[in-house]
């Protein structure tokens, strides 16, 4: 098929970017979207043109690396996949597709489509994590875990930190994000004793980054590749405001 | 020459002898010491984690955006260990011999002995890191067989088990960079290792980001980065995954070991076309149910469905009874290779295998084969538009794992004094062919609880040697190289893109140097080679400028995998012998199973870099078994 491209090109962060027309032929619809940018890529080498830079790296939908707008949604018109797991078959010839990066204040665009989202690692370092250090642990059927626990702990742990939450949310708020980290481990025993150091200087971060608040639209949820639920932004929330309530 | 350093005694002790014997540092010394580590994988980010809470300084790299996107994060089926949960007769001894085994007696016994030794640990570890492992309704951890053993000892979270693993590993990362312990580098990309007075003293790393080439000091240097089965370009691995730490610590002494050793996984989706860039892996776990087949006539391109029970045929329950769909991974792969090969391969490209759940689905019902598999089956819809519970899957072999990588003794040091190497980047465990669910855990033991002992007794000795900076001329000359190959890129005048070479590359290994070999076909590869490194120096176009450019990247890696591509076609070609995932076609039977060579090949083939225009030289490390009897491995 042949299709018509409006990609977004932006030298580097300081730069003002802006929509560039290409044109791409002999598409399959076996390919996925990043092969066809890759196709695409061959073109513009062949050119002699700077290729368009985007992010990928595992292309089988589990690394998190992935990720733009395609026509105004993140990771493109089916819901809960990745980028890279969308194939050309949800295009039809002669279409004309929009590809922007991610947008959000707290990710700055680095290069075309690549974006930085070490603001999502800064929210789990300030204490996304069980202070288990090397060599401490029990033996792990000491601590038995309900089937069902360890089963929703999973669904929120399941999270792939790509951010299509943020760059769909109107507010480009990280409550799923964070709520599912929370969720994660607030679930767990083990996981228990920091619960309420962690909500606090976790939400913190959240803020601290840039990030907005959230407004409850659920857009997150429909577009997570792992359908993370909002549950977790209502889980993080009750775990907020008890660490609040029983602050010393 | 190489000294493999196996402590004394017997099997079962050599590990508690070595750690009541290992030197110490001093916690109040160990802040004085800077380690760097290469990688935050599984074995990347576990070692690092597990240095900072010692009390080390550590800078740790990765090339991708964040931590936790390092490729362990893609394992699907679970993790290994001994914990006998099942009652059913596991032991630490048993794991042990079924890796050996395994392994098609290509690996140090005293190394696989010790895996299979701290296994347990590994899954206390993880439970207390939050990771969310599979439980029954009563709380305790489930189990489940795996790849061809007789006990249930794999143990699993979902189909996500690299995924849990590494977030454990990357949050244990990230608490130690909030405690100011990890100075953490994502977006970086080691491109020289500095060796000064023999010993490894740091590196040139360059930011992606921004183009800027740093140089990076320490007292020890630990290469945690992964394997290069993307040496095949169609592969399982992630687009980025590259030998370049590896293989430029090659260049300045390292020796390789067992480096054509690849894991061929059987069941991943086939290729469909030129412009493919992945292969994507179907979890092993599709094995239990499904049944493959090919049709009997050769050429046969009637809808599977259409094909009557007679004429199709069962190649792997027919040649392997015993075992049938589930034979190990090289026998697998191997087996639906010579099916393809003699034209009865299936699908668009006959480059296929049938996969068929419809026995399955009648005997047990639609349900429970959608209980136990949706997920997977809702991948292969999406990917491939083919709905699997009615008709079979079409599947493939494709590079997955590489055995081999930087040789390393007991302690995980490689010939270079103070330069190490963990998880898929060294040789060290797995011999010949890797089982299933044990490479996660290779990786985990050797970053948790192996480099933790044995780096601090290598330190112990560097606590007196002067500091270095970072302004010594061997980082001078170290930068200068990476400068100069990085110049010479941007100011390429070819044609052609990197791509281009790396798809020419993997193709020719995949064809002279997959999942089999022969003189003849190494040979003529050398040659091709030859050729393709002469073009790549001259045709080779990039594009773009010296700051954020993924085609500067790829040119790299490249250049690395073509290097390494020869010293592949020149292991291959040294063994004599079919073991493991490496099979010779003049080693085999009248029926075609791979014919070991214990009198002559009985070793670790270790190579060392001669230069550019040399041939490398081999060095053997002798296996000596002690405790178990070099038996032919037959799955039949």
């Amino acid at each position: 098929m042949k299709l018509y491209l409006k990609i977004w090109r932006q030298f580097d962060t300081s730069s003002k970017g802006e929509m560039t027309d290409y044109e791409i032929d002999n598409v399959s619809e076996h390919m996925s979207f990043l092969e066809m940018l890759d196709l695409l890529n061959e073109s513009l080498i062949h050119k002699k043109e700077r290729v368009i830079e985007f992010d990928h790296d595992c292309r089988e939908g589990i690394c998190g690396q992935c990720g733009v707008m395609i026509d105004g949604r993140a990771h493109g018109p089916l819901k809960n996949t990745t980028t890279c797991q969308l194939h050309m078959r949800s295009f039809k010839d002669g279409d004309t597709i929009y590809i922007e990066p991610f947008r959000a204040k707290a990710f700055p665009v680095l290069r075309d489509l690549k974006i930085d989202r070490s603001a999502f690692d800064k929210i789990i370092t300030a204490g996304g994590f069980i202070g288990a250090a090397t060599g401490q642990a029990p033996e792990a059927n000491s601590i038995p875990i309900s089937y069902e626990t360890a089963e929703a702990s999973f669904d929120a742990a399941a999270c792939i930190g790509c951010g299509a939450c943020v760059a769909t949310c109107k507010n480009a708020s990280a409550a799923l994000f964070t709520g599912a980290k929370i969720t994660h481990l607030a679930l767990l025993p083990q996981g228990k004793i920091e619960a309420s150091k962690r909500v606090l200087t976790m939400v913190q971060q959240m803020d601290a980054e840039g990030f907005g608040n959230c407004s409850d639209t659920r857009a997150c949820e429909i577009e997570c590749p792992q359908s993370i639920s909002i549950l977790s932004i209502a889980k993080m929330n009750y775990e907020y405001s008890k660490a609040i309530l029983l602050r010393k | 020459m190489i000294d493999s350093k196996i402590p004394e005694g017997p099997l079962a002790e050599k590990w508690s002898h070595y750690k009541a014997k290992a030197k110490l540092v001093n916690p109040a010394n160990r802040k004085k010491l800077n380690i760097i580590v290469v990688g935050t994988g599984l074995a990347g980010a576990s070692c690092a984690a597990s240095l900072a809470e010692q009390g080390y300084n550590i800078k740790s790299f990765c090339f991708q955006d964040s931590a936790r996107r390092a490729h362990s994060v893609a394992a699907q089926g679970g993790v290994n260990a001994a914990k006998n949960y099942k009652n059913d007769g596991d032991s630490t001894f048993r794991m042990f011999y079924d890796t050996i085994k395994g392994g098609d007696f290509r690996s140090r016994e005293a190394n696989v002995y010790r895996l299979a030794e701290c296994s347990a640990q590994l899954i206390d570890h993880a439970v207390a890191q939050g990771v969310p492992f599979a439980r029954e309704y009563a709380g305790y951890l489930n189990n489940r067989s795996f790849g061809g053993v007789q006990v249930s000892r794999t143990f699993y979270a979902r189909g996500q088990t690299g995924q849990q693993l590494l977030l454990g590993a990357y949050q244990a990362l990230l608490r130690q960079v909030s405690l100011g312990k990890v100075d953490l580098n994502t977006r970086h990309e080691m491109l020289e290792l500095v060796v000064i007075d023999g010993k490894a003293k740091g590196i040139i790393a360059r930011n992606m980001e921004t183009g800027a080439i740093e140089r990076h000091a320490a007292d020890a240097v630990v290469l945690a980065s992964g394997g290069y089965g993307k040496v095949y370009y169609l592969s399982t691995l992630a687009m980025g995954c590259n030998s370049s730490a590896i293989w430029r610590a090659h260049k300045k002494g390292a020796f390789m070991a067992g480096v054509s050793w690849i894991q061929f996984h059987p069941t991943s989706l086939p290729q469909h076309g030129e412009n493919q860039s992945k292969l994507t892996l179907m979890s092993e776990s599709l094995r239990n149910d499904g049944r493959i087949w090919v049709p009997k006539t050769a050429g046969d391109d009637r809808n599977p469905n259409t094909i009557p029970e007679e004429e199709r045929d069962y190649y792997l329950e027919r040649k392997y009874p015993s075992f049938g769909n589930l034979a190990p991974r090289d026998i697998s792969s191997r087996a639906a290779k010579e099916q393809i090969d003699a034209g009865h391969g299936v699908g668009p490209m006959k480059n296929a295998i049938y996969l068929d759940f419809s026995d399955a689905i009648r005997a047990q019902g639609k349900d429970k084969i959608e209980a136990k598999y949706s997920n997977l089956f809702a991948m292969y819809e999406k990917i491939t538009g083919i709905n699997a519970y009615k008709e079979p899957m079409l599947i493939s072999p494709s590079a997955h794992f590489t055995m081999g990588g930087l040789w390393v003794d007991y302690e995980l040091m490689t010939t270079i004094p103070g330069l190490f190497a963990l998880g898929e980047a060294n040789f060290a465990d797995h011999g010949a062919n890797r089982l299933g669910a044990n490479s996660l855990l290779q990786a985990c033991v050797d970053g948790y609880f192996i480099a933790p002992y044995t780096i601090p007794n290598y330190l112990s000795g560097e606590l007196n040697t002067p500091k270095i900076d970072t302004s010594h001329p061997a980082f001078d000359e170290a930068e200068k190289t990476v400068q100069s190959q990085l110049n010479r890129f941007l100011s390429s005048k070819g044609t052609l893109s990197t791509d281009y070479f790396h798809k020419k590359i993997g193709r020719l290994l995949y064809e002279k140097c997959g999942l089999s070999r022969s003189k003849q076909k190494l040979e003529k590869a050398l040659e091709e080679i030859k050729t393709l490194k002469a073009s790549f120096e001259k045709d080779l176009l990039i594009t773009g400028d010296d700051k954020l450019n993924s085609e500067l990247e790829k040119a790299g890696r490249i250049a690395d995998y073509i290097e390494l591509a020869e010293l592949m076609c020149h292991d291959a070609l040294q063994r004599e012998e079919s073991c493991g995932a490496h099979f010779r076609e003049e080693y085999q039977t009248a029926d075609g199973e791979a014919v070991r060579n214990d009198t002559d090949f009985c070793y670790v083939s270790a190579w060392e870099w001669k230069g550019k225009e040399q041939l490398p030289e081999l060095h053997k490390e002798p296996l000596v078994f002690e405790s178990v009897e070099l038996a032919v491995r037959s799955y039949k």
